[in-house]
């Protein structure tokens, strides 16, 4: 993709820690990089629209609200069916996540990722068996990853140098 | 941070937050109020428990979620074999580095997983590079090849 622009990665910068708590927090953006509010709300609204934005939003602790049991299913699915097996397995609703990753053998035979997060363990392994019958023969095998510790959770940070 | 430790309690506001700002925050000159008012309370009260459940780490951010890679830069997935004796030493060498955003421990003999969240392509190396140096480890990269679906909201 294309290199930012100066504002795009000035905003990332004053605002990858967090949007400002204050009533006006886009003026006070404004104010602090020397542009105008509305170049700010512009810019941000073309960064959602692009997608270089997910979302603006809450980031929660899972634990916190709930979710204490978090696996992180691992499959070595047959590569010539990983396409649509990998956008079956991310349509279904209890997924957060899904990826096509490589292998590293001989350690990890394992080419797909689909996050499960639950209140307990049980249904955490009850939505990997949904997967696996989804998969059916196309994969070869599979494991589950639970977290029991978050060692870090910051997200990104960039410009540390500057 | 523990998986272990319930956080404070949240009450059933403090859920609906929750739920109403994992997504579509409104980019106006009053968001929060205009927030406050959907969920009938006010702006202050609002601003009040976003700042409670930050400390608490209940939220651990609030803000924009930057597809770094839109932006040229890049997310990768990595993950370690650490040995139990020296997990605390890793997991502070491992952490030291900003470019790690998140780091999470695993049953499994890949015990650590993190992600790694560089400003450039290259930079991922380089932190691979510094990782491997600083705990004498090999790291495990699983770059994404395909992403299928990516939604990270959860009900509160």
């Amino acid at each position: 993709m294309n290199a930012p622009d100066d504002l795009d990665r000035r905003l990332v910068i004053a605002t990858q820690a967090g949007l400002p708590l204050v009533p006006r927090p886009y003026d006070l953006l404004a104010e602090q990089l020397g542009v105008s509010a509305s170049e700010v709300k512009a810019r941000l609204a073309a960064m959602l629209e692009g997608g270089r934005i997910r979302r603006i939003g809450a980031v929660p602790n899972h634990y916190a609200i709930g979710y204490t049991a978090n696996g992180m299913s691992v499959w070595d699915v047959d590569d010539a069916h990983i396409q649509a097996l990998g956008e079956a397995i991310g349509r279904l609703d209890f997924v957060t996540h899904c990826y096509e990753r490589p292998r590293r053998l001989p350690d990890w035979p394992y080419n797909l990722f689909a996050m499960v997060h639950a209140g307990d363990r049980a249904t955490v392994l009850a939505r990997v068996g949904e997967i696996a019958a989804l998969l059916g023969p196309a994969c070869r095998g599979h494991d589950v990853l639970f977290s029991t510790e978050i060692l870090k959770k910051t997200g990104l940070r960039i410009g540390n140098d500057g | 941070m523990n998986a272990r430790s319930p956080a404070t309690p949240l009450d059933e506001l403090d859920r609906r937050i929750i739920n109403a700002l994992q997504g579509g925050f409104p980019i106006s000159d009053e968001p929060y109020r205009e927030v406050a008012d959907s969920l009938g309370t006010t702006e202050s009260e609002l601003l009040a428990r976003l700042q409670r459940m930050l400390d608490a780490k209940v939220l651990t951010r609030f803000g924009p979620m930057f597809q770094i890679e839109r932006l040229g830069g890049r997310f990768v997935l990595a993950a370690l074999a650490v040995p139990e004796a020296r997990f605390a030493e890793v997991t502070a060498l491992v952490n030291a580095l900003p470019e790690v955003a998140h780091n999470y421990r695993r049953e499994h003999p890949l015990n650590m997983w993190f992600v790694l969240a560089t400003e450039t392509p290259d930079g991922i190396a380089q932190a691979i590079a510094r990782i491997e140096a600083a705990t004498g480890l090999p790291v495990f990269a699983f770059p994404k090849l395909r992403e299928f679906f990516v939604d990270m909201r959860l009900k509160a």
